[in-house]
């Protein structure tokens, strides 16, 4: 009779052993246990940390079970020791013999090697015992940190939460499941974990684990400290293969398999977490299950193979619906299919590669998930049903489906914008009525005047009723990633308190995964000039020359130019300047249009060191690569004109002073003249100050570039206090309603200069946007040289292999 | 025949972005994607030459800084109207390692 000897009683061993005694099986089973307990169903550990389920509940095979297959029980014992030569097992009482040996010892949470690891009070959630040290962890009150913003780290958080603890959870990554989910739906995830009380800390490092006795607190990289009662670490699994390795098994990262899941001694066999099998390892159920159905097959002599299939995960948190299934990586020749449903919080990403589904990620709606993951699973050819495959079984099979049918046939009481609680009939009342443009049914029945997502039903339900004579908003979408327009995501952005580039691609319905370079500037800008306080700059979001804080050159060598107020220099800086030109072999100094030294020709290594060298002369960046301020030009005015009515060139050095720092639209150009004559040209600038006996004329809306156009007057002013206070309020309304690379003459002729007069007529809103502007200031006005000249690394070459190449 | 060495940490390349590493065959680029993956792609845009380290990366694309040109990180062909190659290189991220293949560099100085 074959004696079979079981190490590991964990879901697949268990699954193993049901379908060897279907199938006949008559050998004695030793089951050996690390836990000292039985098969139970792990993957349920999380409902029992929450407390919808007991343990005995999700006990899958009890006493009773095994008594009744006569298997002998070793629970609680570790096998030490596997001696191949003569067959034997060895454990703390003595030696079992085998015939066959089944290798389960599935898997080991993974530790991060920091100080504090092994304090009281650290736990990682394996089993049971995890599971009741975070339960006895749990009381209303507690503070717990979960390490680890994954499948399982998230639901140790929500079990945990639900029992009442204050939970952190510490992610490595910047979103949530980045192995599952995209920025957006990472978003949607972190948005509906915070609303349940879970902190979310995400790009953050584990530095070390503090406490004397027991866990304290956790200390962060950039040294955030959370105090925690106990810390979950849920960071990845490795396969558990001391025994095999011992043994000298085969060993990948896993225990080596074949087909039959025999490992490299032909009387051992492996299956579970702890196997590799075509070097691929196995984390999830099913394909687990059908290892175990194919060893029972092996070891009544029947024939089988194992061959993985695709396999699908859902994160169990109640109330938060996720699903993925396949393979839904970035790679050539794959496409995505987005679709984002911003008012129910719904995200769905399908992934085609040729004409098949290969892989599928849902949030908030994950009805559709098997029908997706069986096209998934059969191969089959999808490019027939492309155009509704994203829509689900209800809209496969019939004609293709009209989204202007999908209105019509909606009821005259049907609500369509939900902000404003605007119904259909409304609308279409206001349209008959004469309401012929967007903007007047706007004005009109306040239908997407709000939020603006229901912009698009508007027009279809506009269109329906006026025909052929409906022309859609002339205005064209962003960029091919939306459809909105700037204008409307700019207003989204503000009505709904979007204050991150993932929260706008997910609410207002990005159609790509992470937008183009031409959005993720402008909603980087959009973002900056709304939230200055909440919003933190995305670098990688910024053409080169803001991110290097240089202007590159068609050889891809840099200009240097530093700040000169109001075009005044001194000796002492200009010395300073041919010192450096000197050092680095600059090819080229040219004097610019806006009265500065520009240093042509620097190479990318070099602007550290450079930057460093006139920044110890007293020198900062000029911003000439900048959309925000860029010069002030002036005269001499009063200082040494005999025909300058007042202080020119202070003022155009205050000015300066003002403005710099904050980004803008686009970039904006100042002049001062001193009088009419006006020998700075202020009257072709973004902004100009024309200085008479009375005051200041303050001309705005000029152009000299592709256009040429001269300056409107906005008002006159007595003070150079008040000249400031204007000037500033209106470059604030220009960041505040500006659309990304227009610059300001563009935009006045959008919105009227009438409309910017009486904005800054009034006084109270005068002051209200120049006290923003300082806001942003507060914020903005840095020399990004100083703080980039400190990092020198970051601007060379990471390795350098040309040493290498001569070997 | 390949060769894969270890040229820097993940962490020192910013996501969504680039750094260059210096050979004797000219600047090589590499990329790291917003889900981490890893492209090593000649650090030229076929079209002015235009150094696409720079460029921003939005998915797994990259837009040249000079003329906006945008290229598949995995293949190097341009997309859309642009018709262009730039030369790929194996590379990959290994525990927060990045690897790249240098046998380019072996088969210039063996030839």
């Amino acid at each position: 009779m074959m004696r079979l000897v079981v190490i590991g009683a964990g879901m697949a061993s268990g699954r193993m052993l049901e379908q060897l005694f279907e199938a006949g099986f008559a050998g004695e089973v030793t089951l050996f246990n690390g836990e000292p307990r039985g098969n139970y169903n792990r993957l349920m550990l999380s409902p029992v940390l929450s407390g919808e389920k007991t343990y005995a509940q999700i006990v899958t095979h009890d006493d009773a079970w095994y008594a009744a297959h006569g298997v002998e029980c070793r629970f609680g014992e570790h096998v030490t020791k596997i001696d191949r030569e003569r067959k034997v097992v060895v454990s703390k009482r003595g030696e079992t013999p085998y015939d066959a040996l089944v290798i389960a010892t599935g898997s080991a949470p993974f530790i991060i090697p920091v100080a504090g690891k092994e304090l009281p009070g650290v736990c990682t959630y394996r089993d049971l015992e995890d599971t009741n040290a975070m339960i006895a962890a749990s009381r209303p009150g507690a503070k717990a940190v979960v390490i680890g913003g994954g499948l399982l780290g998230l639901e140790a958080a929500a079990g945990m939460a639900a029992r009442g603890a204050e939970v952190t959870v510490i992610h490595l990554m910047g979103h949530l499941m980045e192995r599952q989910l995209d920025p957006s739906a990472g978003y949607l995830l972190q948005k509906d974990l915070e609303r349940r009380g879970i902190r979310i800390h995400c790009t953050g490092a584990t530095k070390a684990i503090l406490g004397a006795e027991r866990v304290e607190a956790v200390l962060l990289e950039d040294a955030t400290v959370y105090p925690a009662d106990l810390v979950c670490m849920a960071v990845g699994i490795r396969p558990e293969v001391r025994l095999a390795t011992d043994a000298h098994l085969e060993i990948g990262r896993g225990v080596v398999v074949d087909d039959q899941m025999r490992t490299s001694d032909p009387a051992i066999f492996a299956l579970g977490e702890c196997v590799e099998h075509n070097k691929q390892l196995f984390g999830l159920v099913a394909p687990l299950y059908d290892q175990a159905k194919v060893l029972a097959a092996t070891l009544m002599g029947t024939e089988a193979a194992f061959r993985p299939v695709q396999t699908a995960t859902k994160l169990k948190v109640t109330g938060v619906d996720l699903f993925s299934a396949g393979d839904f990586a970035d790679a050539p020749g794959r496409e995505d299919i987005v679709f984002r449903d911003p008012g129910r919080g719904v995200y769905k990403r399908l992934v085609l590669e040729g004409d098949q589904l290969i892989g599928a990620v849902m949030y908030g709606d994950t009805g559709d998930g098997s029908w997706f993951f069986d096209k998934i699973k059969s191969g089959e050819d999808v490019s027939g049903a492309r155009e509704t495959l994203i829509f689900g079984p209800a809209f496969q099979g019939g004609a293709q489906a009209d989204p202007l049918a999908a209105v019509a046939a909606l009821p005259p009481e049907a609500e369509i914008c939900g902000c404003n609680g605007v119904c259909k009939g409304k609308i279409t009342a206001a349209v008959a009525a004469g309401a012929v443009t967007l903007d007047a049914v706007r004005v009109e029945t306040k239908a997407s005047a709000s939020c603006g997502t229901c912009t698009g039903l508007v027009e279809k339900v506009m269109a329906l009723t006026l025909g052929d004579s409906f022309t859609a908003n002339a205005n064209p979408p962003m960029c091919k990633c939306t459809d909105h327009t700037h204008e409307d995501v700019r207003r989204m952005i503000k009505a709904q308190g979007l204050k991150s580039i993932p929260a706008v691609m997910q609410e207002l319905g990005w159609k790509t995964v992470g937008g183009c370079a031409s959005c993720r500037p402008a909603l980087n800008y959009y973002l900056i000039s709304d939230w200055p306080l909440e919003y933190r700059d995305d670098r990688q979001s910024r053409f080169v020359n803001e991110r290097n804080h240089a202007n590159i050159q068609k050889d891809g060598t840099y200009s240097v130019v530093p700040r000169m107020w109001g075009g005044v220099t001194t000796s002492a800086e200009l010395r300073a300047i041919a010192d450096a030109a000197d050092r680095y072999a600059v090819p080229m100094i040219k004097v610019t249009g806006g009265q500065r030294i520009d240093l042509l020709g620097v190479k990318k290594h070099d602007l550290p060191a450079i930057w460093a060298d006139l920044n110890d002369a007293g020198m900062v960046s000029g911003h000439a690569y900048a959309k925000g301020l860029r010069t002030v030009k002036t005269c001499v005015g009063t200082e040494f004109c005999r025909f300058g009515t007042q202080d020119s060139t202070g003022l155009g050095i205050k000015l300066e002073k003002l403005l710099w720092g904050s980004w803008t639209p686009a970039k904006v150009k100042l002049a001062v003249s001193g009088c009419p004559r006006n020998c700075a040209e202020a009257t072709c600038k973004d902004i100009g100050v024309v200085c008479v006996d009375s005051g200041y004329q303050i001309s705005v809306a000029g152009a000299a570039g592709m256009d040429v156009k001269e300056t409107e007057l906005l008002c006159t002013v007595a003070t150079e206090e008040e000249a400031m206070e204007v000037i500033s309020a209106f470059v604030q309304l220009y960041r505040e309603n500006a659309r990304y690379l227009h610059r300001i003459y563009k935009w006045v002729a959008k919105v009227g200069l009438d409309w910017c007069k009486a904005q800054i007529a009034d006084p109270a809103n005068r002051r209200a946007l120049h006290d923003r502007f300082i806001l942003s200031q507060r914020i903005y006005q840095t020399d990004p040289w100083a703080e980039l000249a400190e990092r020198p690394a970051d601007w060379a070459p990471i390795a350098d292999l040309t040493l290498r190449a001569a070997e | 025949m390949t060769a894969m060495i270890d040229i820097a940490a993940l962490d020192d390349i910013p996501r969504q972005g680039a750094r260059v590493v210096k050979t004797e065959a000219g600047c090589v680029a590499v990329f790291r994607t917003a889900d981490d993956q890893v492209f090593a792609l000649d650090d030229r845009c076929p079209h002015k030459g235009g150094p696409l380290s720079e460029g921003i990366v939005h998915g797994t694309s990259v837009t040249c800084p000079l003329h906006n040109w945008v290229f598949d990180l995995a293949t190097g062909i341009a997309k859309g109207a642009d018709e262009g190659q730039v030369r790929t290189y194996p590379a990959r991220m290994e525990n927060g390692r990045v690897l790249l293949d240098v046998s380019f560099l072996q088969r210039r100085s063996a030839a």
